[in-house]
This record gives C-alpha cells, structure tokens and sequence, in this order.
C-alpha cells in the first residue's frame, strides 16, 4: 500500500501575527516555521501506525513551496515518512497546489491520500476537496477514525453533532483531523535516518491563480474588559441581557 | 443567478443553509440578480418556506441516492446543476459538507473560491471577498479572478434575514453518479444543538481540576439552554469529549455569548473562539490572558462564581 501525506508549512500557532508592504504581505520576520499541526498530528501519524502495522506500507510525503519547507519535510521524514517530494512552487492559493500534488497523485498511483483538515493560516481546507475532483476519487472529509483491512478502508468523519462512519475501497482521499491519532516527537534514530533519506525536488508547472490576495486586515481591538463583582451575577445577567442583548 | 446550496442531514434542511440563503440573497440584489437555491435529495421540509430567507426559486433534485452525503457525488451533481442552471456565483455554507464540496465543485466549474467568507464580497471593482484567515487572528481581502465565483460562507457571520416572499419550487433533472461509499452507522448526540451552530456557549478549562465538577457548568448550560464546550486538555484528558474541543485545533465556532470558565486563553484557543459577539470570562486569576479578549469578566473562583451566575439567571427567568 502507498500513501501520500501532503505537508504544508505554517507559522507557529504563537506566532505574531502582522503584515507588511500595505498590508498585503504576512510579516514572516522572525516568525518560526512548523509541519501544519493537522498534517502532522493527525495525516502523517496515522500514515505511521498504518506502516507499524503493516511494514510494506509505503509513505510518501509531498509539499508545494520553496526551498524554505526543507526544514519542514525533514522533520517529517524524521517522524517516519520513507520519501519526500517537494514541488518548487511558492504559492497561497490551494488550487494551485491541489493541482501540483495532482499531477504527483496520478504518476504514483497511490491508494491513498491524506491531507489535513485545513492550514492554519489561510484556513482554505479547500485541497482534499479539490483534490476530489481533479482525480475523481472519493474524498471523506473531516475524518476522525480509519482503518484499512486490505483495500477495505472504514472511516469515522465528524458531522454537525455528531459523527458518521462509512466504508469504501482504495483509493481515496481522507482529510484528517483530531481522533486520528496522536501526536509524537521524532526520536534521534529518525532524526539522522531522516538526514539521507530521498528528498525530490520537481519543477512547478501550475501557474493559472484563479484568485488574488488583495490585503490584510487585523481585527478592531476589544475596547477593555469590564470587571463585574463576584457577588453581583444580577449585575452580570443585566449586562448580558441588556447591553450586550445575548440572552 | 445567484445559486445557494441548501445542505441537509436526516431529509433536514440545516440551520446554517439558511444563513447561506441570506448571503446569498443579498448578494444576488447587490449583483441585480436573482438568488435561487439548490436541493438534493428528499426533504421533509416545506420548501417553498425557503422564500422567507430570500429565494424566489427552489430547484430540487428529488433523488434518494442524494440523501446519504458523498462527497465525489454531491459536488459532481451540484457542479452539473450549476451549469444546467447558468449560476455564476454558487454559495454554500461553511459547514462540515459545505467544506467537503465546495472547493470540488469551484474546481468542476473552473471558477474561484473563497471559503470562510465573513462579509458580502465587494463588487463596484472587481469581485473581492473578506474572509478569516490565521484561525480568527486576521482577515484577508480575496480577489475571484474567474467568471464563475464559488463561495463558502462561515457560520454565524452574516445571520439570517427573514422575510414573508413564498418559492416556487421546480424539479430539476440531473444524473446521479452512483456512490461507492456506504454508511454504516450514524452516531449522533441526542437533544444538544451541535456546537458549530449554537449560539450559546460554556465552556470550561483545566481551573474545572476534574471530570467530576462539571456538574456545575453543565447547570449553567442548562440554565441558559447553551450547548457546552471545552480547552484540549481537558478533551486531551477524556474529561469531557472531543467533539467539545475549540481552538486552533478543536473546532471554531462564533456563538453569540461565549462564557469561558476556567480557562487562561492561551493564543491557540483563542483561535477557536475570538469571533464570538461577546466573551464572558471566569478566572481566578486576574492576571489571565483571555481577560484581553473578553468583553466581561469575573475575577473569582469558579467554584463559587458559577453557581451563582446560574441562580442569577434562573431568577431573572423566573422573574421576567
Ligand atoms: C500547536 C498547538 C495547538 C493547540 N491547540 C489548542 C486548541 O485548539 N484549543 C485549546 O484550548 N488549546 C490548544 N492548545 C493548548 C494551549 O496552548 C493551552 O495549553 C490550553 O488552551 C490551556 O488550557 P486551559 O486554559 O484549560 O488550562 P490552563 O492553561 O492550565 O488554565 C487553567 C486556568 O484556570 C484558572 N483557574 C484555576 N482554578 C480556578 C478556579 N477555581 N476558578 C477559576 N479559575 C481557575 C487558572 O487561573 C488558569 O487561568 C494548543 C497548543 C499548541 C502548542
Ligand atoms: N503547500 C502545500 N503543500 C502540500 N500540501 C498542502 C499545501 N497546502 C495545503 N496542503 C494540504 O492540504 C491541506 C488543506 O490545506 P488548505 O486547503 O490550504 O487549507 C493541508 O492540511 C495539507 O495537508
């Protein structure tokens, strides 16, 4: 079985966030870089345990950006991905990776792949789905639960209230989230195993944006807690009843 | 036209299609258009009431092979519906399917999306659309570049606008690929609204210390008939749920009153909740960072401060 997990890079879930040149450009000055938490927790993870189950298990990871993702994709080759391939585009918009991981998609054959929920900085989760449709494979979003007996796989996705469990077959396209699996921290053996193993570099070849980032905005700043006595919940049930007019 | 697509579990329309169909109404007026909406599969719903949220048409694709949700399915459907219909800008909400779909459909329809759109899109020059972006911490301004626009609508940030308009509803013929998933149990929480449309919350956080003293937060959540909520670690410690963990990595939700018991509002859960309208926060310690974040607070010990809120409340219900 091989299995791709797209890795995507993002800034820390601390990281300032500011922009730059008007507001149209993210301020990655001094920002740390990490695996997208999603991608890593949860797709990657669980790519793992599949292959401690069942060695013949191939993981390949693929990520579309710079040569500033290597750090990136060597960690998660360090946590146990086999190889990797990064696609030399640098770009905001999914549709645009959709389509580079694609074309990787269909020259590998694989059975199946994992994306995560969503990045946690342009918040698309927009490239399982598209994916979807670029490689006419089924796509079970959101998933919280998989396994695979063979090319028999059973999966657990999130519904509002709830959740919902289905099966199908190989291949298909499984965004992840939490429930998948658990978070690890890659040990010193991965970590210089990680070191030689193969790490492609293809030219990108997908260049239509089919939308532009026009500007940034921050949110207007809260105008300042108002503190309420502990011994006067009234207070506070007045306050939310006729000022802020919730309940 | 403007086409929104009406989202439904169990032959339910859901509450956040509503919302969509708003969205999408007044943007069919800012457009001079028309707004009609999509349905697939069989509805129990009346849905020539969906003319009260600002649709003239329903178009429904009464097939039953579209009651249980494909993804590869529904949006090659909706995508063949879209064409047939000459839609130029297709809605949906930004919920659970709406996420699955949409991008796979702007995709069939070579057109550009926005997902998580917070505002109506600016349309004097160009078609730009404001959506959040970093998990709430910003906004980003999107230009669509294509003639065809999709665009997915995040819960709660629009509201729905009622109306007394009545739909014609028409039948719409479309070939329905056949599914190669099937659903082998569904496992839903019974009699609580789903935290992603409730619009209230409680919430609570490791300053609980244990599974055993939700009692008192889940009285307040019943006294105020909210849905409940929860930090990771205390989802990470099975203390509550995981379907009740917000944040970064938890699920985003924008209630209306958000009341956070127990929590210090780290940056990471802020991130699920800090597109709430108002934000009421209960900690001990004054020093607490969700205090920056919150519109109300209470400096006390929860222990003692939450059950006193819940009587508050029950008394002024009583009394009202
Ligand atoms: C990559 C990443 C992603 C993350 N994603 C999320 C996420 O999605 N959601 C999330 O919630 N966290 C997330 N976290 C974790 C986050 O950083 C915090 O650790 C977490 O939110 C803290 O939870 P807490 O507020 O419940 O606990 P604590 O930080 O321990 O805070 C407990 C609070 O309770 C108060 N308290 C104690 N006793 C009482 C009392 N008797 N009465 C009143 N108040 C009391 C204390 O003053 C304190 O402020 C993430 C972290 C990382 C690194
Ligand atoms: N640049 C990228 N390279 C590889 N995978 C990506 C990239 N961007 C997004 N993805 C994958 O697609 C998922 C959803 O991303 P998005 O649709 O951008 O929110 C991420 O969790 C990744 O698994």
């Amino acid at each position: 079985m091989k299995i791709l997990v797209c890795i995507s890079k993002t800034p820390d879930t601390t990281a300032k966030i500011a922009f730059i040149e008007g507001n149209t450009k993210f301020d990655e000055n001094g920002v740390q870089w990490i695996i997208n938490p999603y991608d890593e927790w949860y797709a990657l993870v669980k790519a793992i345990e599949l292959k401690e189950k069942d060695p013949s298990v191939a993981i390949h990871l693929v990520t579309v950006g710079g040569a500033d993702t290597e750090p990136i994709i060597r960690k998660a080759l360090a946590l146990g991905g086999d190889e990797a391939i990064r696609i030399n585009n640098i770009t905001t918009d999914s549709f645009i990776v959709a389509q580079e991981i694609a074309a990787i998609a269909k020259e590998g054959a694989y059975d199946l792949i994992f994306t995560g929920k969503e990045t946690i900085d342009y918040n698309s989760a927009s490239v399982g789905s598209m994916l979807c449709a670029l490689l006419d494979q089924n796509f079970i979003s959101a998933a919280v639960k998989l396994e695979v007996t063979g090319n028999a796989i059973t999966v657990t996705r999130e519904i509002e209230g709830g959740e919902e469990t289905c099966t199908t077959t190989t291949p298909a396209i499984i965004s992840c989230q939490k429930g998948m699996a658990e978070q690890r921290i890659p040990n010193m053996r991965g970590i210089m195993a990680a070191r030689t193993k193969p790490l492609k570099v293809v030219e990108a070849t997908i260049s239509n944006a089919t939308t532009s980032i026009k500007n940034f905005d921050l949110p207007p700043a809260k105008s300042g807690v108002k503190l309420i006595d502990p011994d006067n919940m009234d207070e506070l049930v007045r306050l939310l009843k006729e000022e802020a007019k919730v309940i | 036209m403007v086409l929104i697509y009406i989202d439904q579990a169990d032959q339910e329309i859901k509450k956040a299609s509503y919302e969509a169909i708003s969205y999408g109404a007044a943007l069919a007026k800012q457009l001079g258009t028309t707004a009609e909406a999509l349905v697939a599969g069989n509805v129990k719903d009346d849905l020539t009431s969906l003319g009260k949220y600002g649709v003239s048409k329903v178009h429904h694709i009464n097939n039953a092979a579209l009651n249980n949700f494909d993804a590869r399915v529904v949006s090659t459907v909706v995508a063949a519906a879209a064409k047939t219909l000459g839609a130029t800008v297709v809605i949906f909400a930004h919920n659970i399917n709406g996420r699955a779909i949409a991008p796979a459909v702007a995709v069939k329809l070579s057109a550009g999306i926005v997902t998580g759109a917070c505002a109506l899109p600016k349309t004097d020059a160009g078609f730009v659309v404001t959506k959040t972006v970093f998990s709430g911490k910003a906004f980003a301004s999107i230009q669509i570049e294509t003639a065809v626009k999709v665009i997915s609508i995040n819960q709660n940030s629009f509201g729905t606008v009622l109306g007394n308009e009545v739909a014609t509803v028409a039948a719409l013929d479309i070939a329905v690929p056949a599914s190669t998933i099937s659903i082998t149990s569904v496992d839903k929480i019974q009699g609580e609204v789903p935290l992603t449309e409730a619009s209230l919350v409680v919430s609570g956080g490791r300053g609980l210390k244990g599974p055993e003293n939700w009692g008192i937060l889940l009285d307040l959540a019943k006294a105020l008939g909210a849905s409940t909520a929860c930090s990771r670690p205390v989802s990470d410690a099975d203390w509550r749920p995981h379907h009740e963990h917000v944040g970064q990595t938890g699920i985003q939700i924008a209630p209306n009153l958000y009341i956070a018991i127990g929590i210090s509002g780290a940056i990471q859960h802020l991130a699920g909740v800090n597109r709430s309208k108002t934000i009421v926060v209960i900690n001990k310690d004054p020093e607490a960072p969700f205090f920056k974040a919150a519109d109300y607070g209470v400096v006390g010990d929860a222990f003692v401060v939450v059950p006193a809120l819940t009587a508050a409340i029950l008394k002024s219900k009583g009394g009202a």
